[in-house]
Parts: structure tokens; sequence; C-alpha cells
């Protein structure tokens, strides 16, 4: 690791502001990816400020009968609640689906928010790559790709978005909401959250120099059955090949999102319209312009019937 | 939990580059690059039940303050990137990777590492569990097997969800199937899985 300082705020507005205002400086939560990319050098951060003491680790109702997640609430802590568990299962699920015990325990969720992508040659650093050096080229087209997306990348990027946590947040219609140096707030739906990789795939987030994200609010719920399917190289513990998060309603209608597939959680609403009469007119939809390779080709037939087996565990027995 | 911040920056100058160029004439137009100082902290902890206080580069992990600094050297160094839980310790009533957390993101925290939950003498029941089903073949990872497995039991207690539980709404149970789910962020490179999985379960009172 390159040396850096470390400080701890009390205030989110401090915290933004020592973001802001010192060069090299970013904000540590859980520290769980973090650490790991200074270990590897692949981030050098001259100043850590450490967002622990700022009370963002509270789960409030909100006045329009939703949560408001604070940033610092762990991932464990998220499963486990009981509003959580009972009315937004499907994030309960995303969550339990991913990392280990040990990680869930320490990563948060703003963290979770903003984890990088686990392709190898991101990680590999006498690799080129776009997000990791900009305009070094992308290594991972025409290389190894089983892993990587199959729709929405760029020539420039070919990453995933690890994260299962956020195919929830995207399918219950979440909103990341930040505060920056000067005291502004705002509320991002998590749809515009991400970024798709263009031309800038070291552009991940559409959050500004300093912002920092304070919580993640839910709407009201919604009801139906909450479903996360994840289908992955081994039983647990591993990163997505494909994964589907749905709240489907008992009429069949809902809503579906897809994990393992794009630089984004991967939602199209005007796929879900078909989801009453099964998997493969959303899939259609949804997937429509895909650009896999030879690599992970497999991942489209199996987004398919991932769906179809979601579908089928959500019919009344 | 209250943090007074006091940096006390000193130079680490042996061994670094800076160093070098001051002993030895920088060449014609040879660049003498500067390293940044590293930054060293005070960070107090409670580890097994005694407070602990370091001076420490604000880079040093949990896992190299325990091992490195207090000789604490029952907690393993497997992987050092969150993949394998050699590392697991106990901070707070969690189980973390110690690898992946800074030692100053801990002060004031309460750590428990293998030596804090028993010793040869007075083991723990868990630990006593290995032993008696034969847990482990080379011994690595165990002290993070049993440091993750104790904390398990006591998730279960407290009704944190698995990936293997089918209601959400339901106490989750000591099963076969949620310890394999529970524990696979503890990889054992000799594959004591099954052995371990029963010392669990009898620690537990549940069948493997």
């Amino acid at each position: 690791m390159k040396p850096f300082t470390y400080e701890r705020p009390k205030t989110p507005e401090q915290a933004a502001a020592a973001v802001a205002t010192r060069p090299g400086a970013k904000f540590l939560a859980g520290g769980t990816n973090l650490l790991d990319l200074m270990k590897l050098q692949i981030e050098t951060p001259q100043h850590l400020v450490d967002v622990q003491d700022l009370g963002l680790n509270r789960i409030e109702p909100t006045s329009d009968g939703g949560l408001r997640i604070g940033a610092f609430v762990t991932n464990t802590a998220l499963a486990t609640d009981e509003r959580v568990r009972r009315h937004y299962g499907v994030l309960a699920r995303a969550i339990a689906a991913g990392a280990s015990g040990q990680l869930r325990n320490k990563a948060t969720t703003a963290g979770n928010l903003l984890q990088r992508t686990r392709c190898p040659y991101f990680y590999d650093t006498n690799m080129p790559c776009n997000k990791r050096r900009p305009g070094s080229g992308c290594a991972a087209i025409g290389g190894v790709t089983r892993q990587l997306a199959v729709i929405g990348s760029s020539d420039a990027c070919v990453a995933t978005n690890p994260s299962d946590m956020a195919v929830a947040m995207r399918v219950l219609d979440a909103k990341v909401e930040t505060v920056s140096a000067d005291g502004a707030r705002r509320s991002i739906p998590i749809a515009d959250f991400h970024r798709l990789p263009g031309d800038s795939p070291h552009i991940e987030t559409n959050l500004g120099a300093g912002e920092l994200i304070t919580a993640v609010t839910l709407p009201a719920p919604i009801g139906g059955a909450h479903l996360y399917r994840k289908v992955r190289d081994r039983a647990s513990y591993a990163f997505a090949l494909v994964s589907v998060a749905a709240v489907i309603q008992r009429d069949g209608s809902g809503r579906v999102a897809f994990g393992g597939v794009a630089h984004k959680p991967w939602r199209v609403e005007a796929a879900e319209a078909s989801l009453p009469s099964g998997a493969k007119g959303v899939t259609a939809v949804a997937f429509e312009g895909a650009r896999p390779t030879h690599d992970n080709a497999f991942k489209l037939p199996l987004a398919t019937r991932a769906l179809a087996a979601t579908i089928a565990e959500a019919r009344p027995a | 939990m209250g943090f007074d911040l006091e940096f006390s920056r000193r130079d680490l100058l042996a061994g670094s580059a800076a160093a070098a160029a001051l002993v030895s004439a920088p060449k014609a137009g040879a660049q003498v690059q500067m390293q940044t100082p590293a930054s060293m902290m005070p960070v107090e902890l409670t580890v097994n039940g005694e407070r602990r206080r370091l001076d420490l580069d604000t880079r040093t992990t949990l896992l190299d303050a325990l091992r490195e600094h207090l000789t604490l050297t029952g907690t393993k160094k497997g992987c050092d990137h969150g993949q394998c839980g050699a590392c697991t310790v106990i901070v707070n009533g969690h189980r973390i990777n110690a690898c992946l957390t800074l030692a100053v993101q801990h002060h004031g925290d309460e750590v428990t590492t293998i030596e804090g939950l028993g010793a040869p003498d007075r083991l723990h029941p868990m630990q006593a569990a290995f032993v008696k089903h034969d847990g482990y073949q080379c011994g690595y990872c165990t002290p993070g097997q049993i440091c993750s497995a104790v904390a398990v039991l006591d998730e279960i207690k407290r009704g944190v969800p698995s990936h293997a539980q089918a209601d959400l709404l339901a106490p989750p149970q000591p099963t076969n199937a949620e310890m394999r789910e529970r524990m696979s962020g503890n990889i054992c490179r000799c594959g004591a899985y099954s052995n371990i999985a029963e010392a669990i379960a009898e620690v537990a009172g549940a069948k493997a």
C-alpha cells in the first residue's frame, strides 16, 4: 500500500468537504473492496476519510411508508432487519447471495453500491485497462470473457458490475441520497446512479467529486413474491454469471432486473409487460442489442432460463 | 465513539528512496523521487479482554497489528485479500476478515482472536469439538474456521438470514445446509469440511 493519512470526521458535510478539498482523498466505509485494491495499488489514495462516525448506521421509516437505509448500515444488518425481510425480501435475498458472512458483516450499503468490477484484467496491473488507466486499452476484449458483460458494453470496456444488492435495489426503484461539500443534498434514482462504460469506463457513477452517499431510500412496499436467483460457478461465495431479481404479483405481472450481465444492474422496464406470458418475451426485449462474446454467449439463454425458473418459483403452489 | 485525530507524521527514512538520495550524490539530471512519508497514528484496541495501545502506520491491517505488533500469531494470514477466511476474528461480536480492515478503523473496538476463545488447558467447546472430530489436517485454516463457526452459531441465534434459507421470516436452524452456506468464507485446502461440519453440528446440538 502507498502511505496515506486518515481522519474520522463527525458530520457528513465535513466528510464531503474533506474529500472534495484534499487531493487524492477517498471515503473509507467497510474497506472490504477499497483496501483490497489499495494492496494491489490499483487504488492509491493519499488520504482516507473514514465515514463510521457520521451517524449513518440506522434504518428508519420514511414519511411515504418506505425505508431510509443509512449509508453505513452493514449488508448483514440490512438483510437481518425485520422490515427488510418482510417487505423487501428480494433485497435480503440478494444480499445473502453475495460475498461471505465475514464480508457482509463489514461491507456497507454505500460501499456495496460503489464497489469496483472484478474483471480479471482490471485486477491485473500488468494488463492494459481503460478503467484502471484511462486510454491504455482493454485487454478483456479478445481475452477471457466468461464472466464479463453481454450488453451495454463498449469498445473501451466489457466489465460487469459485481453487486447483487444493487440488482435488488434497481428492481425496488431505490434512490441514492447524497450530500456535497457545499452542503447541497440530492436524491438520485438508482437507474441513473451507475453509468454504462461508453468511452469513459473509469467513471462508474454519476456522483460528483467529494459527493458522499448518506442513505439509500426504498419506496413503500409493493407486495408480491420477492425472489433472487443467482447462477454461479460454485454454490456459494462466487460472483454471478447471471442473476435475476424479481418481484412478481399474483396475476403474473411484476418487475425484473438482471445482474452479472452489464456494467450496471440491468433492467428494461418495457420488457416487463410480457412477464405474465413467460420469460422468453421478457429477455427478448431486455437483451435486445446484446453483444456477447464466444465465451459468454451462454449468458443469454441462461438469463431466460433463470428467469423462467424464477417465475415458476413465484407461482403459488 | 470518540476519536481525537492527532497525526504524528514520521518520515521513515531508513531504506527509503529519499534516504538513498541523501547519501549518494545524484547523477546529473537524475530525478530524485521523494516518497510520501508514512503516517503514524495511535490506536487503542481491547484484544481478548486486554487493553492494548499501539502507534501504527495507518497502512497496518488489523491482521498485521495482531500478528506483528501484538504477537498474537494464532490468527493466520492466508490470501491477505479476504478470500480464504484464515484471518477471521470477532470484532464487537461480529466475525470479519482481519486482513481487509485497517487497525485504525478499530480504535476503541473489542477484538476476540483464537487465543481469546480458549487455551490448551481450557478449550472453548468449539475448539474441543474440532479436536474430537478431527476438523483439520494441516491446521492453518483452523483458527479462522473456529472463530467463524463460533460467530455463525451466534448469527443463527440472532436470526441473521442466509442464502440457504427458504423462508426469510422463519428463524434459521443449524442444519448442515445452513452451516455449509454460512461457512463458505472459510476455505480448507486439506478438505476437512465434513469433519468441520460435524464439529460445528455437535456444538450447535444438531445433526451434521
